[in-house]
């Protein structure tokens, strides 16, 4: 059988099949349009201004990983003029999240990007090995969510930055849209989709990775043969995105379009005006000063339970109710720093990065 | 009776399935059972057991479930392939572009497996 050539430049022996096209291509032009894609995406949602300061949510993993490489090479192709940093989490997870570290030291040498690790322990007294201890395997994960977006946040404004990038991928936002279907969570159905969201009081985040496939992502990484950390969390693994990834992963073998489909599918929809009036408005935890949709945000409700031992009852949306409305908190309980946003410094009139015409 | 040998690489984490060994070189038949499983599901009994076929992609995922996989098969085979999510090389070239578990193995060949499925 002759080689098939690439669909691109006609030249060379094509060595990927695309899942977005079908398209048949070799490596040097899956480099380039990969890229090119990912420049497109940034530069259509007009996600940067020369001089911005943007920090890459680094875990070590494969997604992140890329992440950084990719926004390198386009910050130096199209001289965008942006500051990167590395932003890591340490959530204290002996054998898992020490090891992913150790990979994003090396990133920080091989990208040359400043980095920044904030952990858990420094930021609110607790790592995730010690609420294990307290609270078991079963809910962990609710923990550990709500408390690294926060100290995402908050290590993102000891950087000044003006924006994080994560790297989540076009795989991960098809299944948050089939999630929030299963769930009924109209809120999150509307909002899982944006490439970038910003409110008044949360530093802007954005997902470059948006139309990426989670195939090319690995592709692009093992042709590259960049240094990344696969190895799964110790604790209970998010069962219920499991079960929207098994789904999503044979919808894709039998159309592999699905993944781009559901996505698009998740931006048509309009939540109606009168569902969004009865949507809880924002305001900032009266604690620590995060933005919070209660009186307390999530995160000083979740170190309040630790720290008088009723973790189980914070887990759950009814616990924390009722602990919301218990306004005492006692004295000496461990808090957390309160949240201040950076203070920008740079004149918001900046033209945003657009495609050269 | 002749042997191929054989690179496989397991990389994304599918390699603690295979006793946490990234690299293995190993050698397989040549020629199969046409009755060895195969992409085109099972043969009916009365096929002869003399007839023989060259050892495919498919063979190999069966033999690398019955001679290396350590733990979880279910993290590495479902229905007669890979699990969906798990990315097959063959000579650094996509399988998807090689015929998948039709591909017919020859000496030497590299064939590399990479899990998708862990986290980012």
């Amino acid at each position: 059988m002759p080689p098939r050539l690439c669909a691109l430049c006609h030249a060379v022996r094509a060595i990927l099949k695309r899942p977005k096209t079908g398209q048949q291509i070799c490596k040097e032009c899956f480099f380039y349009v990969f890229e090119t894609e990912i420049h497109n995406t940034v530069t259509e949602a007009k996600l940067f201004k020369p001089g911005d300061r943007v920090a890459i949510g680094a875990s070590g993993g494969k997604d992140s990983t890329v992440l950084a490489h990719v926004m390198k090479t386009l910050n130096e192709r199209y001289s965008y003029g942006l500051d990167l940093f590395l932003l890591s989490i340490d959530e204290g997870i002996t054998g898992y999240r020490d090891d992913s570290l150790e990979t994003v030291k090396r990133n920080q040498q091989q990208y040359d990007m400043p980095l920044k690790i904030l952990s858990y322990d420094e930021l609110y007294g607790w790592t995730m090995d010690a609420i294990v201890t307290q609270i078991g395997k079963k809910n962990n994960c609710t923990f550990c969510g709500v408390f690294r977006r926060q100290a995402l946040d908050r290590g993102a404004a000891i950087l000044n930055v003006d924006h994080i990038v994560t790297g989540h991928n076009a795989d991960d936002i098809a299944e948050t849209v089939l999630m929030n279907i299963m769930r009924g969570d109209i809120a999150r159905l509307g909002r899982c989709t944006s490439i970038c969201t910003q409110g008044e009081d949360t530093i802007k985040r954005s997902k470059p990775f948006k139309y990426a496939y989670e195939k090319e992502i690995v592709m692009y990484a093992y042709f590259k043969k960049l240094d990344y950390f696969s190895t799964e969390c110790i604790y209970s693994p998010d069962a219920y995105r499991g079960h929207a990834r098994a789904f999503l992963k044979d919808l894709e073998v039998s159309r592999p379009s699905a993944i781009i489909d559901i996505i698009h599918s998740g931006e048509a929809f309009e939540i109606k005006e009168d569902v969004k009036a009865t949507q809880k408005s924002q305001q900032t935890c009266r604690r620590c000063g995060y933005m919070s949709s209660n009186e307390l945000c999530k995160a000083c409700t979740l170190l309040e339970g630790l720290e008088r031992g009723m973790a189980h009852a914070v887990a759950t949306d009814r616990g924390r109710k009722k602990l919301d409305a218990d306004d005492h908190a006692p004295e000496n309980l461990r808090t957390i720093p309160f949240f201040q946003l950076p203070a920008s410094s740079r004149p918001n009139s900046t033209a945003p990065i657009e495609a050269a015409s | 009776m002749s042997t191929i040998s054989l690179k496989i690489e397991f990389g994304g984490g599918l390699e603690l399935l295979f006793a946490n060994q990234r690299s293995h070189r190993i050698d397989i038949p040549a020629l199969v059972p046409v009755s060895a499983p195969s992409a085109a599901g099972p043969l009916s009994t009365d096929e002869q057991e003399s007839q023989k076929k060259p050892a495919d992609v498919t063979y190999l995922l069966y033999w690398l479930r019955d001679n290396l996989l350590k733990e979880r098969e279910e993290l590495f085979m479902e229905h007669g392939t890979v699990r969906p999510g798990v990315l097959v090389l063959i000579n650094d070239t996509d399988w998807e572009l090689e015929g998948e578990g039709d591909y017919q193995l020859k000496n030497n060949d590299e064939i590399v497996f990479i899990s998708t499925l862990h986290g980012g």
